[in-house]
């Protein structure tokens, strides 16, 4: 039949690869685009997988954000007014795994939280279990890519995505985000936001946002969408527009009130209702859709072919030059003995 | 002549026209982390544009994070009443990295202050003392952690007895009002945990009417205050004008009592315990101080007991910490001391005295 198309195997060269005869027309339904519902049934079967990571000082909203995100308790904490928290002394990081489903699609969603970050009266080098972590997860993935026999499916624990918190003082970036932000956006697709902007007018917002911007330009610190990575000019459109608005200024809530006779997530104040979802009153829509509904799936292209890459060639240069004898912390000569 | 009126009921009102040509002196430090509305809150509190001027620096013109101590005076009058505010920032605060010890400065410049005053009192003339004492700290707290936070509790432990602490939770505005109920408890409760003694309101004689009463209650039950600051006039129609921010889902009074805490902070501050909060810096931290000075130089002065004459001969020039009423009250204790022992060793002569009588009788 006309439009069965066999599993569309890279080998095969169908003779539209040509280059001189690419744009080929078609004089006839083929069928190709059928491709896309058969991946689309593959991944409905087999889900997706999603690491993110919240960091910021305690108290800036980022568990109510997770939650407010995902529709859902991801994140434990209860918020009842008495609900003793401790800072922890030094940076915990605590992940939980939920699997979520919408409309048929699974998603295992994993989150990972940093209590303890940026609350000591002393915070050097509090960002040094993170970066330990996110190389972790690296480590992992390069020992299970570089085995003989692989599983199908590598589990994938790399953080897809980092959404920084940052305090909404009005002012600057303090010396802290800074150094974090520069240090992580090396190996992570890091996300900052404005946390908990409804104590900021509107024009507080776009004054400090534009301070943002020139700050971390000054310091050459890349936030997601890189501007390195842009594809295509399209993209790079999409992106700018992104950028420009960047980083958003959130709100988080996982309360219903009822606003016009409809039940809606907010706050309420005495003064008014902040409605987290309506776009005039925050940006809560933009980041949702940067995260899930547009760019998920470039969150984790762009961590595993830049991230990841740049921390394998590191670690293979690393190994090479230890060459000759076993290569140490590489491969263990009892996993490679196993899988013989 | 009516015999039972003597007349001194009038000294009230003397002391009051003397000090209301007199003026007054108020210091209040302001200390917190940068961010928390500290400037906006004093321009609002005083209604004055102290810092109006102030341009937020970029990335590359700002100094390196160390703490500075700027002071900012002005002269309000209302009334026919002068008073000269001086307000001491403490930008920088809690803005590094590292921290540790960034409250250094600020117990310098109080106690600093307070040696200025003690030189100055005992000095030869006093007409003319300017009190350059720190007679409160509003101290800003986030609303965005869970209480207190690490840095807060040093802090406040450094100064607790040095200065009147009146804790405030800046931004309020970023809090419902269930938050800031639990926010409030939680932060009274690490103050006691913590053991930081913070300004008490002095309780009302029990003669005053309920309503004063009622009120007292009122605003001791509200530490720490909940502020929003701002001078910004809102006109929502043409006839409800106020000072406030605007949101896009409403706009936050900052003088009405059910939206922040600004008018009870006002009401403390200023129109009900101005004059107690510098008596309480003289009549408490003040003396503190001075205390603890006198005794460290007494201990000195014990000390070096044999050189001191030569020592006092140089010390106009050359120990200016030591005043010549210091050094007269030191001797005179000194004498004193003597004086008590010689009568010790007389007595205990007697009794060896008496004593030998006695085993000599039998």
């Amino acid at each position: 039949m006309e439009g069965e198309l066999v599993q569309p195997a890279p080998e095969e060269t169908p003779r539209d690869a040509n280059p001189a005869n690419v744009g080929l027309e078609l004089f006839g339904y083929v069928g190709i685009e059928a491709v896309l519902d058969q991946m689309r049934i593959k991944t409905m079967k087999t889900g997706f997988e999603f690491n993110l990571m919240v960091v910021g000082q305690s108290g800036l909203g980022k568990s109510t954000m997770v939650n407010t995100l995902f529709k859902s308790k991801v994140s434990r904490k209860p918020t009842g007014p008495g609900y003793e928290e401790r800072i922890p002394k030094t940076v915990q990081l605590q992940s939980i795994t939920h699997v979520i489903e919408e409309k048929g699609v699974k998603m295992k969603l994993t989150v990972t939280d940093t209590p303890g970050f940026g609350d000591q009266i002393n915070n050097e080098n509090c960002w040094d279990p993170i970066i330990k972590y996110i190389n972790e997860q690296y480590e992992k993935y390069l020992r299970e890519e570089i085995l003989i026999s692989r599983k199908r499916k590598i589990p994938d624990t790399r953080v897809h995505s980092c959404v920084y918190f940052v305090p909404p003082t009005g002012h600057w970036l303090r010396p802290l985000d800074l150094e974090f932000m520069r240090r992580l956006s090396k190996i992570v697709n890091m996300v900052p936001v404005i946390a908990k902007a409804d104590t900021l007018t509107l024009e507080e917002r776009a004054e400090f946002k534009k301070r943002i911007q020139k700050d971390l330009k000054a310091h050459g610190i890349s936030v997601y969408p890189q501007e390195d990575f842009d594809d295509n000019s399209d993209d790079r459109i999409l992106n700018n527009k992104i950028r420009d608005k960047m980083p958003f200024a959130v709100v988080g809530a996982d309360k219903e009130h009822q606003v016009n006779g409809k039940r809606i997530l907010g706050r309420k104040t005495k003064w008014g209702i902040i409605e987290v979802e309506n776009p005039a009153h925050c940006e809560f829509p933009l980041l949702r859709d940067l995260l899930i509904r547009s760019h998920l799936q470039d969150l984790k292209d762009i961590t595993h072919n830049v991230h990841y890459e740049s921390y394998r060639m590191q670690r293979l240069n690393e190994s090479n030059r230890l060459a000759l004898s076993p290569i140490n912390g590489l491969l263990g000569k009892d996993e490679v003995e196993s899988d013989l | 002549m009516d015999k039972e009126y003597v007349g001194f009921a009038t000294l009230p009102n003397q002391l009051h026209r003397k000090s209301v040509k007199k003026g007054f002196d108020f210091t209040l430090m302001v200390a917190g982390e940068s961010g928390l509305g500290k400037s906006t809150l004093i321009d609002s509190l005083f209604l004055t544009d102290l810092y109006k001027d102030r341009t937020l620096l970029d990335a590359q013109a700002r100094i390196p994070q160390t703490l500075v101590i700027e002071r900012r005076a002005v002269e309000l009058e209302e009334g026919g009443v002068r008073v000269k505010l001086t307000v001491v920032d403490t930008p920088g605060f809690g803005d590094a990295v590292d921290n540790a010890d960034c409250w250094g400065s600020i117990v310098d410049y109080i106690d600093q202050q307070f040696e200025q005053f003690f030189r100055d009192e005992s000095g030869l003339n006093r007409k003319n003392i300017t009190d350059g004492r720190v007679h409160c700290c509003l101290y800003f707290l986030s609303p965005f952690g869970h209480g207190l936070r690490p840095l807060d509790v040093a802090f406040l432990r450094a100064v607790q007895h040095k200065v009147n602490i009146v804790p405030v939770i800046g931004r309020a505005d970023a809090l419902t009002p269930r938050e800031v109920g639990a926010m409030k408890e939680k932060i009274r409760q690490e103050l006691e945990e913590n053991a930081i003694s913070i300004y008490q309101f002095p309780d009302c004689d029990s003669d005053e009417d309920e309503e004063f009463k009622a009120q007292d209650a009122e605003l001791k039950r509200s530490i720490p205050f909940a502020v929003v600051g701002s001078n910004d006039i809102v006109r929502e129609t043409k006839e409800k004008a106020f000072r406030g921010r605007t949101y896009p889902w409403g706009a936050v009074e900052v003088e009405n009592p059910a939206h922040c805490d600004f008018l009870k902070l006002r009401t403390m501050l200023v129109r009900t315990h101005m004059h107690d909060l510098k008596e309480v810096t003289q009549e408490i931290h003040y003396e503190n101080y001075r205390a603890q000075c006198i005794q460290s130089l007494s201990r000195v002065g014990a000390r070096d007991r044999a050189s001191r004459m030569k020592l006092s001969r140089q010390s106009a020039t050359e120990l200016p910490l030591l005043p010549l009423e210091t050094e007269k009250l030191i001797r005179e204790k000194d004498e004193e001391l003597r004086r008590m022992q010689e009568m010790l060793q007389k007595m205990q002569a007697q009794m060896q005295q008496s004593q030998g009588e006695q085993s000599a009788a039998l």
